[in-house]
């Protein structure tokens, strides 16, 4: 049987990377949120909604990194060092926001304080910086030979702040819908004044990203069908799948907000999710390292694709089995006292 | 000295590394001690375990996380500075992470969750059954990144160079490099020595206080067990491991042992003074003989010096005679407590010995110590490799500047010291409380609106018409 490796290694990793913008997005959102509590009970709450999940949620980064590593060393050895800063930023906010968890329950007055500040300010600027590690690969790397060959703040320019800014509204859209599902009572009703502002602003700065990218690269303007100033429906009609399920997914949470659901919401932003990951990625692919490098120059050996498939095959199944157990034995709502503490 | 991004980044790597190996090293022991624990309570029914277990589950939350968030860096830090290095080995050793992530990370992440919060969400099969899988997911973590470290060790199963790239030829040999087996016996022993050391040096501690402390006792008892059979072991367990050193990196052993000529009947030096610019030591206290039958088996084997190597591939070694001597001389000091406890637990006096229950808080850290040395000897001793004999350090680093190193490596030295200091004092606070006042069971769902101690900070204004259903 001949599979194509590098072709299903790039699918496996664009998975885990999807999966970890959905999952770790709305508990890095809750983080986002947590400045505009009420109260600190309101603050333990929102923290036990994720608290059984996180640790699991954050597994899909190390297996973006590690499964990037693994299956395409080269791509994986000219990105890190491309974003060097906005990784490392994003790993000392992802280490004070993730020991908080812990840290918050076990904190006295002053310690629990600072711990809240750790959670909240961790979370947003691990959500910014990965804005910033998303807007810095869709731009483009510049490579020497097989090395990365640009300076440390090629990544810095207006479109990456402006991912940034949009990924970060997107996380605290997950992290409210989130709430509106799993908490009762005040909190539920703030989460819902919540959702309605963080879902004006994700459609307001998706749209602008989403335009924006059209210009940071021909190939992507190409994609959408814009070349030389001449523009091609054809190509649009048949991408428009993908911004049309995202203006779907955001009527399903303005539909869930008005009515009252308590699921819809969460789901419509999941959706939202989705169709922006898609729509970014059909603008560089088959590109892995934006816009010189492809997935299949860049893939390991065919022998170490071939085992760690086998791994893949036997071993993914199982994880998801036990995470989608995980989340239904946590279910329900949730309050303040659901801690172990 | 220059400071350039090759510097900082070992610098930083081996500050990030060092840093995050006190956690698993703790945690690994803790999560099987726990499954031992709940298992035990499950079939005996004995309070004392329950108690114990709830305790110490709170210590081992507090170490998990800062342990899965200082490795999270680790991930990504092999890209982020050593993208050369990642280049040329990920053909090889990249599927051992993907099995780490995939076979490990996964499994004790999610059963952690179940494990923390799920005392009143599943039934007590499935509780202990997450415990084991957690427990699990903790050895199955040291099997796949030992691995792939003692494939750096001792390379096996590739062909290629560094320019046209490696690529694995024999999975098996890649995955069981020749000197694997024995420093993944020699790690979990490791880490399980490091556990029973703290929970010896806490339990020692309350019972200093109070004597009569059933569930310290317990405790103690089960970290003397441990210790007097697993401090033994190790000392064989190490002994075979240097071994594979004499056999697969000469030039480690003979920094180890301070070795400078090639020669039989080399002397075992206790102490002495290396220094690479003499080629020599400044001074020794050495037992002749000894070194070549310590090493080799035999008092006239002939063991290599360090000047059989060219001066450009010597490990540095005044470090790592240093720091193998410190992890020796703490496994000594670690079968003597083992020793010292089974013979006073045989007389029926293991709580009553204040000098013994001193010993054993003053060695609580030990095992913290003894592992850095080890990993200090291990790495320092692989230079200037990074990857055996295959890919020099110096070659292996990022095409990046010093500037963004040093402040990464300035804001990890901020970072850690508040984790650091801030997890220490949590944990040392928690374990000063003891397993009676630190183990309270989440109380059961009702009538819990005052909550427990830790729950009612003084912060916290109570009730604010929240309640749990």
């Amino acid at each position: 049987m001949d599979l194509d490796l590098p072709l299903i290694w790039a699918g496996i990793i664009a998975l885990a990377v999807l999966l970890y913008v959905m999952l770790d997005g709305f508990d890095l959102g809750i983080g986002i949120l947590f400045p505009f509590a009420r109260s600190p009970r309101d603050r333990d709450t929102m923290m036990n909604t994720i608290a059984p999940y996180w640790d699991g949620n954050e597994t899909w980064l190390v297996l973006g990194g590690g499964g990037l590593f693994a299956a395409f060393p080269l791509a994986y050895a000219i990105i890190m060092p491309a974003l060097y800063i906005p990784i490392l930023l994003m790993m000392m906010a992802l280490i004070l926001r993730g020991v908080a968890f812990e840290f918050r329950a076990r904190g006295r007055t002053r310690g629990k304080a600072f711990w809240t500040g750790a959670f909240a300010g961790g979370s947003t600027v691990a959500a910014l910086s990965q804005g910033l590690v998303l807007g810095g690969f869709i731009q483009g790397v510049t490579l020497n030979g097989e090395a990365f060959g640009g300076g440390p703040f090629d990544w810095l320019t207006p479109y990456t702040l402006l991912v940034a800014v949009g990924l970060t509204a997107g996380y605290a859209l997950l992290g409210s819908t989130w709430l509106i599902w799993r908490t009762e009572d005040d909190l539920h009703g703030d989460a819902r004044r919540w959702a309605w502002r963080a879902v004006l602003a994700s459609a307001a700065l998706l749209a602008v990203v989403s335009f924006a990218t059209l210009f940071v690269h021909p190939q992507v303007a190409l994609r959408w069908g814009f070349e030389d100033g001449a523009f091609d429906l054809a190509r649009l009609a048949l991408l428009s799948p993908i911004p049309l399920l995202g203006l779907a997914g955001l009527g399903f949470v303005v539909w869930g907000l008005a009515k009252g659901g308590h699921v819809a919401p969460f789901l419509g932003s999941l959706t939202v999710f989705v169709s922006g990951y898609l729509g970014l990625a059909v603008g560089f692919f088959p590109n892995i390292v934006p816009y010189d490098l492809t997935f299949r120059q860049a893939a390991s050996a065919e022998n170490a694709l071939g085992l760690m498939l086998v791994g893949v095959a036997i071993l993914l199944p199982v994880i998801l089995a036990y995470t989608v157990w995980v989340y239904w034995v946590f279910r329900g709502k949730v309050g303040a006292d659901a801690g172990y503490h | 000295m220059e400071f350039d991004a090759l510097l900082l980044s070992r610098i930083q790597f081996a500050f990030t590394i060092a840093f995050h190996i006190i956690f698993p090293s703790f945690t690994i022991g803790l999560a099987s001690y726990l499954a031992v624990l709940e298992g035990l309570w499950l079939l005996t029914r004995n309070e004392t375990f329950k108690t114990l277990y709830l305790f110490w589950v709170k210590i081992f939350a507090l170490s998990f996380g800062m342990g899965v968030v200082s490795g999270v860096v680790m991930s990504y830090q092999l890209g982020t500075n050593w993208s050369v290095f990642s280049a040329v080995a990920g053909p090889v050793i990249g599927p051992l992470f993907a099995f780490e992530v995939l076979a490990a990370f996964f499994l004790e992440a999610s059963f952690l969750g179940v494990m923390l919060f799920g005392w009143k969400k599943v039934g007590p099969g499935l509780h202990f059954a997450s415990t084991v899988l957690v427990a699990f997911g903790t050895l199955t973590s040291a099997f796949w990144i030992i691995s792939a470290n003692s494939w750096m060790q001792s390379p096996s199963g590739f062909a290629g160079t560094v320019e046209e790239g490696l690529v694995a030829v024999n999975w098996l040999q890649v995955i069981f490099s020749p000197t694997f087996p024995m420093r993944l016996t020699h790690m979990v022993l490791a880490a399980y020595l490091t556990t029973a050391l703290v929970v010896a040096a806490a339990s020692a501690f309350r019972l200093l206080k109070d004597a009569s402390e059933a569930e310290s006792a317990m405790a103690l008892k089960m970290a003397i067990g441990m210790l007097a059979i697993v401090a033994p072991l190790q000392l064989l367990a190490g002994d075979l491991s240097g071994k594979d050193v004499l056999e697969h990196q000469p030039a480690k052993l003979a920094a180890i042992e301070a070795f400078w000529e090639t020669r039989s009947e080399q002397a075992f030096h206790i102490a002495a003074w290396p220094d690479r610019e003499i080629e020599g030591n400044h001074w020794e206290l050495s037992i002749p003989k000894l070194g070549s039958l310590i090493t080799a088996g035999a008092m006239d084997a002939e063991v290599q010096g360090l000047t059989a190597f060219a001066p450009e591939d010597r490990p540095p070694v005044f470090i790592v005679f240093w720091a193998f001597r410190v992890m020796v001389g703490l496994g000594l000091a670690m079968i003597a407590l083992g020793f010292w406890g089974a013979w006073l637990a045989w007389r029926g006096r293991t709580t009553r010995s204040p000098a013994f229950l001193r010993a054993c808080v003053a060695m609580g850290p030990a095992g913290f110590v003894a592992v850095i040395s080890g990993w200090i000897v291990a790495e320092v001793g692989r230079q200037p490799y990074v990857i055996y004999g295959v890919l020099r350090t110096e070659d292996a680093v990022s095409p990046i500047g010093a500037g963004a190193v040093s402040a990464s490596l300035l804001a990890f030295l901020v970072v850690y010291a508040i984790v650091f200091s801030v997890g220490a004092l949590y944990i040392l606070r928690l374990l000063a409380e003891g397993p009676v006042a630190g183990a309270h069971e989440p109380p059961p769902r009702e009538n819990r609106a005052p909550g427990t101690p830790l729950a009612a900070t003084p912060e916290d204004p109570g009730p604010s018409g929240q309640e749990t259903r």
